[in-house]
């Protein structure tokens, strides 16, 4: 059944330490995966067909006949997973399809809509003022991923689960090793043991609790687990699902955003002056920036044809959103950064039934993060340094390690 | 030609990501219980019409649909 990869095709990520951050793929690269549908080698060996225009991503993450299930057999796996060690994947709906996948995600629906995230504003820019009082008292210069970046999402999100910052760690380490490409698998295993464990005792205890907390996992133990409709352990996999989608997603995007505004000064002073179109700014960041680079792999499970190519049931596929988000045909001078551009199209949450849940919440806790930069630090720069920053080139969710700024 | 259009939302299809509330409020709402789509009106309002195509294509779960009102059933067409 499995046709080793011809090892003459290209290799899918590309990995090049000396690309510039802010480009997910540079001239070379764009050329030799750019198709618009490639056959390509991927870390484990196996083959995957690269879908990267536009109109094509969009059809393929909405087409029932791609599954994100990766325990099937064939799945285009970046990362090797030997066979029987998926460890337990009970609530990781990420990864399942169909109607077991739409029961779980809808439980969720209603806490990441507009209106709820509205509602904890006052909370999101609280949390920016305090870590923005941080990295003023830590510089100049200082390091923004690890004052702003990193702690605004992972405060807001545990706030929300209900889950103790102090914590946090503990689970960002292993939220890191879990989408890190080159991780050794032992540790891959370990650490989704060691989260799941740590959760599965918070979430016992919600549930044990008489009078329930006003947090995300109290409120589901309450009405999903206390009526039979969701089993613990389930609940145990959304909350790691949510714990490491809601903060190393969103940590990466304000590292790079504010690298990319830094080169912009006047971008960066117009978020300050011009804060009513800062929706649309943090849109064309999005777009721009695309920073799940490895792309949203699938497995077909029907023949499917996309982009005038036959995908056969069984193969993988690949939707690449950065290169969807710089398709010319959607996207007018698509690697101009332009903040007054209609950029809502971007595919960078994905697109189809998984499309990202917690959008409204990123949205919001990226203009509120960018806007208060800009407001509170209107001289800031990237500090020298010696050499290119360090980038997180291995990890599924691309971003910088660190950012040096001074004022 | 953007002419009067009547809307349909699939609520077994929509997956709660909210794009169509964003686009077009004064047509789109999501339930305070389960986060799917509401229609808050089928015959959307001549200046919401563009919004209301927009958010079909930005509807990740293809739930909207829209297509030209007809004509009201007892009105002659001259
Ligand atoms: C800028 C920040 C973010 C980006 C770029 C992003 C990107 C994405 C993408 C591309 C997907 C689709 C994955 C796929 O189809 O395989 C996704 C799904 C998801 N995201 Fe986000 N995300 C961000 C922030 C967040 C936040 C703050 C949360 C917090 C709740 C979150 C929770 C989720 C969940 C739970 C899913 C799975 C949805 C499903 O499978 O139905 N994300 N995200
Ligand atoms: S955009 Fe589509 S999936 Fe999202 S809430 Fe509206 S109808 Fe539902």
């Amino acid at each position: 059944m499995t046709i080793a990869a011809p090892t003459d095709l290209p290799l899918w990520p590309p990995t090049n330490l000396d690309r510039d951050p802010l480009v997910p793929l540079d001239a070379g690269e764009r050329r030799r995966f750019a198709g618009p549908v490639t056959r390509v080698r991927l870390p484990t060996d196996a083959t995957a067909w690269l879908v990267t225009r536009h109109a094509d991503v969009k059809q393929m993450l909405r087409h029932p006949g791609f599954s994100a299930d990766l325990s099937r057999p064939g799945f285009p796996l970046l990362r090797r997973i030997p066979p029987g060690a998926f460890g337990d994947r009970r609530g990781g709906f990420l990864r399942m399809d169909g109607a077991e996948h739409a029961r779980l995600r809808r439980m969720l629906t209603a806490e990441f809509m507009i209106r709820n995230v509205r509602r904890i504003e006052p909370l999101i820019r609280q949390t920016v003022d305090r870590a923005l009082d941080d990295l003023h008292a830590a510089g100049p210069p200082a390091d923004l991923v690890t004052h702003v970046a990193l702690p605004v999402p992972s405060m807001v999100i545990c706030h929300l689960l209900g889950v103790p910052y102090a914590d946090h760690d503990f689970f960002q380490e292993r939220s890191r090793t879990l989408i890190d490409r080159d991780a050794p698998p032992e540790r891959v295993q370990r650490h989704v043991r060691e989260l799941r464990d740590y959760l599965h005792r918070l979430v016992e205890a919600k549930v044990a609790a008489g009078e329930p907390a006003d947090d995300l996992l109290s409120r589901l133990a309450r009405d999903r687990v206390d009526t039979g409709q969701l089993a613990v352990d389930e609940l145990v996999g959304m909350a790691v699902l949510l714990l490491i989608a809601g903060h190393e997603t969103t940590a990466n995007m304000i590292g790079l955003s504010t690298l990319l505004l830094l080169r912009h000064p006047a971008r960066y002073a117009a978020l300050r002056d011009d804060a009513a179109n800062a929706d649309g700014l943090v849109d064309e960041l999005l777009r721009y920036l695309s920073i799940v680079r490895a792309g949203l792999p699938r497995l077909t499970t029907e023949d499917v044809e996309i982009g005038g190519r036959l995908i056969r049931a069984g193969e993988g596929a690949i939707a690449v959103l950065s290169l969807a988000n710089r398709d010319r045909t959607a996207f007018d001078r698509p690697d101009d950064f332009d903040p007054y551009r209609a950029a809502q199209q971007h595919v960078a949450f994905g697109f189809g039934v998984h499309q990202c849940i917690g959008q409204p919440l990123a949205r919001a806790e990226l203009r509120i993060a960018l806007v208060e930069l800009a407001r509170r630090f209107p001289r800031l720069r990237p500090a020298a340094t010696a050499g290119r920053l360090p980038t997180r080139d291995s990890s599924v969710v691309y971003g910088l390690d660190a950012l040096p700024v001074t004022w | 030609m953007s002419g009067a259009v009547r809307v349909w939302v699939d609520r077994d299809r929509c997956c709660g990501a909210g794009n169509c509330v964003v686009t077009a409020p004064e047509v789109f709402d999501q339930d305070d219980a389960d986060g799917l789509v509401l229609l808050r009106r089928a015959d959307p309002p001549a200046d919401a019409v563009d919004r209301v195509r927009l958010a079909v294509e930005l509807c990740p779960a293809g739930a909207i649909s829209v297509a030209p009102r007809p004509v009201p059933e007892r009105s002659s067409t001259p």
